[in-house]
């Protein structure tokens, strides 16, 4: 057989396979990235998949209870209850007023299980005008 | 001040204009002085951007904090280094040391070849100068770091200024930076000298030659910068990990990857004379993804947890990778005719074929990664729907990618050019794979049961004794001729071909970063609620919890657990595991507290206190075998790298042997 053939059949074999492992692992681990304004308006059938969901943590919502976490995200007045039950520890910047995006599935009673959090504070590497909590940047001394 | 910062950064904008069309103009009309003059403004624009950067960092070290950026970025608080450091801490500063770096580059590299290369330099100057305009661009007019803070509305005094987040005042993430940086930018030197080269139409692999150090050393430094983040994140963040498949750090492998890649198959390049368009697409898509990247991070077109700010800047980063891949690719197709193989391929069980495997596994990564990166972006566009995949996506491809490659990695080098004969495959593997084979055994035996771990292992049993034999055989042969110990015999063989035994060390340290990966399947944690007194167990370890200490200073409120540690029935010793609240920030910080051994680390994190009336400490405990492994690999591979920039003491030898119709024929080239 041609070097080139037997080459080409042996490149073939392995990015099948590799396709074949993508496409489950895509399969597996995909997740719909929602806000929590959208989450309402989705369509019923993805609202059972695995969702990400993103929103603002509510301040002194943040309840922490043995190896649970319960907290509400919010966004544009609507509300969503979060129980966050994985193993990773929740990230130093998950607190109040963080934007959080809460990995998991949503429950028949509206609450919604997570099994991983993510959160940035708007502060974290960049401050956004007016969002920066504390610091004295935009209190300045006017002299006018 | 600031002005004179802003003036420099304009007319260093200007000067790269003027070399691009000097250098061109120049070149295609014959006029040498116009071309020098292209040359002296590199020079003027490293001058020019060196005053820029040093006015902004004698601003924030001297805490001018009119300046937004030094107002964002730095305060007074903060230790000299990190202030210093806070000349990369943000979006302007850190395009800022791009264009720096990249100035400081084209400098060295015109400077270097000031005698060489006449008739492809002027092209290389250009690029590296259209480059240059592009960065100075963004600079210059969006992300100006010499912006002052509200001008016109009457302000005139700013106390203080926000400081660098705390999370990144740790010395690693000081030099992580910089780094990557050096990487990214550095690859713009082969990739510009590969342009200048398909631009004059030059037959040889002249570009290739020289700039080999400088993509060796370009690659140390991008993987160095990757290894300071995995550091930083396994030290700081508290999870415990140190590569989350996060798109910020995948745009940092993304150039690393395909570099490997194009790393090995150079060599195809100078020795079989193939794969010569394969190499130009290689070179070109490590400048793009290294451009990509620097877009990733900086526009927040992906959703990150380095929240870096949503900018403006997206729009001219695709226009300038939209451009500069459409006159990549044309070029390439357009001189298809002096990239022809010279060779061709004659056995799939062949050192020409593993290099071929070993691109296209590469690739596929690479691929993968990408892929897997901007899959909420394709996504959206294509269904209307955000969808984004996780780390199992990532795991699931690059895990056996990643087993494969370390096969290769044993068998590519032993493995005879052209073809292999069934007996020299036995000659060569015989061994390792006997020996590789027994550590899968021994481990099964011992209860291992976890498939990709067992085959991890054993591969790096099997790649581990092929090096070893190679050094060993070498260093014997010279031995008994000079009469030498074996370890000076094992200097003088490395000495004499320092790429093929600096390669040996490089594979080396990859086999231990594989090692320490494939720790990451046998990790243990746990979480408690705990009080003093508490004890509990992980792994081996009796944990207890002798006391829980809160304190304050000017800068944070903290809180502390003092864990004894045992095994055994003996203390092994404490850990102490904090958690603080930064004052100005608000922002709660854990500090890990970490034994690392050489066979696992036991790292403990105060993950907080409950506030369901109990007020117990939250103790996150973890046990991770074999991570420090590493850190080791990380260094191994540095050294190694050290060996292959050492010029060998017997020039050309190894080649000559090996293809001496090749050699023979490309002589004048070959300096």
């Amino acid at each position: 057989m041609n070097t080139y053939l037997k080459f080409g059949a042996i490149m073939t074999v392995i990015v099948g396979t590799l396709v074949w492992l993508a496409v489950g692992g895509v399969s597996d681990s995909k997740s719909y990235y929602k806000t929590v304004a959208e989450l309402e308006k989705m369509n019923p059938a993805t609202r059972s998949e695995r969702l990400r969901v993103a929103g603002d943590v509510q301040p002194g919502s943040i309840v922490r209870r043995g190896r649970e976490v319960e907290f509400v995200l919010t966004q544009e007045a609507k509300t969503l209850k979060v129980v966050y039950s994985g193993s990773e520890p929740l990230p130093d910047t998950f607190r109040d007023r963080a934007q959080a995006v809460a990995d998991g599935r949503l429950g028949n009673d509206g609450v919604f299980r997570a099994s991983r959090i993510q959160a940035k504070c708007a502060s974290k590497y960049e401050t956004k005008p007016g969002q920066n909590q504390g610091a004295p940047v935009y209190q300045e001394k006017r002299t006018s | 001040m600031e002005n004179l910062g802003a003036l420099a950064i304009l007319l260093a904008l200007c000067l790269s204009a003027y070399a691009v069309a000097a250098s061109i103009t120049g070149r295609m009309r014959q006029k040498p002085l116009l071309v020098l003059s292209g040359q002296r403004a590199v020079y003027a624009i490293w001058f020019l951007l060196t005053i820029a950067s040093g006015i902004l960092v004698y601003s924030l070290i001297a805490g001018d904090f009119r300046l937004a950026y030094v107002a964002k970025h730095s305060n007074r608080a903060m230790p000299l280094v990190y202030k210093f450091a806070s000349w990369w801490g943000g979006m302007e500063g850190s395009l800022l040391l791009w264009a720096w770096l990249l100035s400081g580059y084209s400098a060295i590299l015109v400077f270097t070849n000031r005698n060489k290369f006449r008739d492809m330099m002027p092209y290389v100057t250009a690029i590296l100068m259209a480059v240059q305009a592009f960065f100075l661009v963004l600079i210059a007019f969006p992300e100006n770091p010499f912006q002052v803070l509200a001008v016109g509305r009457g302000i005139t005094e700013v106390p203080d200024g926000n400081g660098l987040n705390p999370l990144l005042q740790y010395w690693t993430m000081a030099a992580h930076p910089p780094m990557l940086y050096l990487g990214y930018v550095g690859f713009t030197v082969p990739f510009a000298f590969a342009m200048g080269s398909l631009i004059t139409r030059q037959p040889g692999d002249a570009w290739i030659h020289t700039t080999r150090r400088w993509t060796l050393i370009t690659w140390m430094f991008q993987g160095t910068g990757i290894l300071l983040g995995a550091g930083w994140a396994y030290s700081v963040l508290g999870w415990g990990g140190y590569w989350g498949w996060d798109p910020v750090e995948n745009a940092s492998l993304l150039p690393w990857i395909t570099a490997t890649a194009f790393l090995h198959s150079v060599m195809m390049q100078e020795k079989k004379g193939m794969m010569k368009v394969w190499n130009m697409v290689l070179i070109s898509a490590t400048f793009f993804l290294c451009i990509f990247g620097t877009f990733l991070t900086r526009s927040g077109i992906v959703g990150s947890v380095h929240a870096f700010a949503q900018s403006p800047i997206g729009k001219y980063f695709i226009a300038f990778l939209a451009i500069g891949i459409a006159a990549t690719v044309y070029l390439i197709l357009d001189r298809l005719e002096y990239l022809k193989s010279e060779s061709q391929l004659e056995s799939v069980v062949s050192r020409e074929s593993s290099f071929l495997f070993n691109n296209l596994i590469l690739l596929a990564s690479c691929f993968a990664v990408l892929w897997g990166t901007i899959f909420p972006v394709i996504s959206e566009a294509v269904t209307g729907e955000k969808i984004s995949v996780d780390a199992p996506f990532y795991n699931r491809v690059n895990v056996p990618i990643g087993l494969f490659l370390l096969f290769l990695t044993g068998v590519g080098p032993l493995i005879a050019w052209r073809r292999s004969s069934l007996d020299s495959l036995k000659r060569s593997f015989a061994i390792p794979s006997l020996l590789g084979l027994g550590v899968i055994a021994v481990l099964l035996a011992a209860g291992v049961r976890h498939f990709y771990g067992l085959v991890s292992l054993g591969l790096c049993m099997f790649v581990t004794s092929t090096i070893v034999i190679e050094f060993w055989k070498g260093s014997r042969a010279i031995a008994r001729k000079t009469g030498q110990n074996l370890v000076a015999a094992m200097v003088e063989l490395t000495h004499r071909n320092t790429r093929r035994y600096g390669g040996y060390v490089v594979h080396m340290g990859m086999v231990l970063l594989f090692l320490g990966f494939t720790g990451a399947a046998f990790n243990k944690d746990a979480t408690h609620d705990v009080k003093i007194g508490d004890k509990f167990q992980i792994g081996r370890y009796d944990l207890k919890i002798r006391n829980l200490l809160d304190g304050d200073n000017d800068n944070y409120a903290w809180r502390r657990a003092i864990v004894d540690v045992f095994a055994g029935g003996s203390q092994l010793g404490t850990l102490e595991p904090e958690q603080r609240l930064y004052k100005v920030s608000n922002q709660p910080i854990s500090v890990v507290s970490i034994r690392r051994r050489l066979n696992e680390d036991l790292y403990l994190n105060f993950a907080g206190t409950t506030n369901d009336g109990r007020n117990m400490a939250i103790i996150q405990s973890f046990v991770f075998p074999l991570v420090s492994w590493i850190w080791v690999g990380f260094y191994v591979t540095l050294f190694g790298t050290f060996i292959c920039l050492v010029p060998p003491k017997v020039k050309m030898q190894y080649m000559r042997t090996e293809t001496v119709g090749y050699v023979q024929k490309h002589a004048p080239v070959i300096e």
